[in-house]
């Protein structure tokens, strides 16, 4: 196990460093410098923008600011931001609970109704139900989720009037947030209607978010299932006369989610993605909307930094989902 | 011993018609199979008629796409109270018909995919079969770079691409290009690896078939049923992250009528003329549909898997 895991870290670190090129290329490939841009029409002296540029290492030859850029990465620093003025990676600390809080709500709807909704359609394989469950997941995972969004404005904020239309809580509450996940900070408050408040905020964004990886969850679980329910094992379990839920439940699921758990943890960058365009939707003050509104403003570090964090954490996770795997399917480690 | 020379010339234009027939034969099983699958057939359908819709745009759609009629801003669909029968769709806010956009639109969405599709898949197998065939060193390197691209969420990735490039469509498309390539890479290499030590490419080898041919014209062919598959689920994300570039005002510019620019400008009347946000992205919805069901069924056509179940 020891072996595989280095394997899988030995494999890990190259794309690392090759992930940081990216994020230090980034800067240096635009158009322009990137104090041009800052000073915009009014511009900027060039005996300033030397002081600048020697400030921010900009002067040096390019191995060397790699090298710095490298170094500084860890040390926590990631640059900082041209709007705030604060360090990119405080900001990115600040912002990425509300980005987690919504990606985690996700995929909990992802997998409750994912997995349930494979299951259902591979039993009944063929039938009208599951090709009803199938064309749905099929819709849900063709959907432009930046329109679903809307419609899902419009119906449930602008028709109904049942949720709000933007942010992650009524102005009204104001609370300190020592976690940083509004659901949990709400409760804490004690204050009446906070956390219903906060509910009602996160109920659409999430289901929006939650509705491509769902689609995929229950395509993947289907198919793994079908597969599993025409091995031998199965045809045993049900010869010595198990009731249809304990083959399906115990002997056929545990299989079949082998490959499930890989495809849920795939979904990290979908659902790492789909933020981009859910926060921007719905004004929802995350990591997504965060980069979006920095590209648009060319605040350029932040823009890097996010890059860099966001890669990381998707390496990460799927570093850990490899090793799941691994785990449970000891065939993996031993190729 | 006379009448050795004409029989080679006879075994070539028999075993030409063999070849030819069995080209045929594998056509004919392939449809078979395709055809099993309905949603398959309607899928193909919708894009077909898509295809026409978008090549005949300017005889089909009512308007010009990019008239403004200045009396009739925000006009509700035809069924609606206040709609008129010149704009089945109704207007958008600058008064310009949605009918006619959105048919327009089409050509966008459809000359994305191809091309998006066309540089990744070119560029995905020639470094796939770089990759497979020559192995070691090279392989590790081009690996390498795809999993740096596959670390990052493609729209993000896509996003930075065109902020270094310059918000447009075009941009877009290569940004979209690039960031969807290393799919195919990974395809294109795997299926060589599988194929580069059977007989039939030992044969072609030691026949003297030289590293181009092998690549190409021996082993490519036999590996291209995953690709076909892989392009056209590439074919709909090209389409939705392109729309999705247009939503974040990255991708196509306005006034251009592309279904993702036509839903970032209509954002603004959510509340108020659900149709200028309705029609756009159900656009969008039922191209990626139809695109996503065809892709289902070429899988369960091309899968020998599948077949034998």
């Amino acid at each position: 196990m020891l072996r595989f895991l280095l394997g899988r870290l030995g494999l890990l670190i190259p794309t690392f460093f090759g992930v940081t090129l990216v994020a230090f290329s980034f800067i240096r490939l635009l158009p322009g410098d990137p104090l041009d841009l800052l000073a915009g029409e009014r511009g900027i002296s060039p005996e300033r923008k030397a002081q600048l540029l020697a400030q921010m290492g900009f002067d040096k030859p390019l191995w060397q600011q790699y090298i710095d850029y490298v170094v500084g990465i860890f040390h926590g620093d990631l640059g900082t931001s041209f709007a705030s003025k604060k360090p990119v990676l405080d900001e990115f600390m600040t912002l990425f609970p509300a980005t987690a809080e919504l990606a985690l709500c996700a995929i909990i709807i992802a997998v409750c109704l994912g997995i349930p909704a494979g299951i259902f359609a591979a039993v009944k394989r063929g039938s009208i139900a599951d090709q009803a469950v199938m064309g749905t997941a099929l819709v849900g995972y063709s959907m432009p989720i930046f329109w679903w969004g809307l419609l899902l404005i419009i119906l449930f904020s602008g028709i109904l009037q049942w949720t709000p239309v933007s942010g992650r809580i009524s102005l009204l509450y104001f609370f300190p947030q020592p976690t940083g996940f509004m659901l949990i900070d709400s409760l804490l408050s004690g204050e009446k209607g906070a956390f219903v408040s906060a509910v009602r905020h996160l109920i659409l964004p999430s289901i929006v978010l939650a509705t491509i990886p769902l689609a995929v969850i229950a395509r993947q679980t289907r198919s793994a299932m079908l597969e599993v329910l025409g091995e031998d094992y199965v045809r045993t379990a049900r010869a010595k006369g198990l009731p249809p839920r304990s083959v399906i439940g115990l002997h056929a699921l545990r299989n079949a989610l082998i490959p499930v758990i890989t495809t849920i943890g795939l979904q990290v960058g979908v659902l790492l993605a789909g933020a981009i365009l859910t926060e921007t939707i719905f004004s929802w003050p995350g990591i997504g909307k965060w980069l979006v509104d920095s590209i648009a403003r060319r605040d350029y570090f932040v823009v890097q930094g996010g890059l860099l964090m966001i890669a990381a954490i998707i390496m990460l996770v799927n570093l850990i989902v490899d090793v799941l795997y691994g785990l449970i399917n000891p065939r993996i480690r031993y190729n | 011993m006379t009448n050795t020379s004409p029989a080679p010339k006879a075994d070539t234009s028999r075993l030409e018609a063999e070849s030819r027939n069995a080209t045929k034969a594998q056509l004919y099983e392939f449809w078979y199979y395709f055809s099993q699958n309905k949603g398959a057939v309607l899928g193909l359908t919708v894009f077909l008629l898509l295809v026409l819709m978008a090549v005949f745009a300017p005889l089909v759609a009512p308007h010009d796409p990019d008239i403004q009629y200045r009396d009739s801003f925000l006009v509700p669909p035809v069924w609606e109270e206040g709609g008129k029968a010149a704009f089945l769709l109704g207007t958008d806010a600058v008064g310009r018909d949605i009918l006619s956009r959105l048919i327009f639109g089409a050509r966008f969405s459809l000359f994305i995919g191809v091309v998006v599709v066309s540089i990744a898949l070119v560029g995905g197998i020639v470094l796939g079969l770089i990759a497979g065939y020559l192995r070691g060193a090279v392989d590790t390197f081009i690996m390498r770079i795809m999993d740096i691209i596959l670390a990052f969420p493609s729209l993000l990735l896509a996003l930075v691409l065109v902020a270094i490039l310059g918000p447009g469509l075009i941009n877009a498309m290569i940004a979209i290009a690039l960031v969807l390539q290393p799919h195919f890479v990974r395809l294109t290499r795997a299926a060589v690896m599988a194929e580069r030590s059977r007989d039939y490419v030992i044969a072609a080898k030691v026949a003297g078939s030289g590293h181009l041919r092998l690549m190409f014209k021996t082993i490519l062919p036999n590996c291209l049923a995953p690709l076909i598959v892989q392009a056209t689920l590439a074919f709909s994300n090209a389409i939705l992250d392109a729309a999705a570039l247009g939503f974040l005002g990255m991708g196509a510019q306005p006034p251009t009528p592309e279904w993702g620019t036509m839903l970032a400008e209509a954002r603004e009347f959510i509340l108020r003329a659900w149709w200028v946000v309705t029609f756009p992205g159900l656009a969008i919805l039922i191209t990626v549909l139809a695109i996503n069901l065809v892709g289902d069924g070429l899988r369960d056509a091309l899968d020998p898997k599948l077949k034998r179940s």
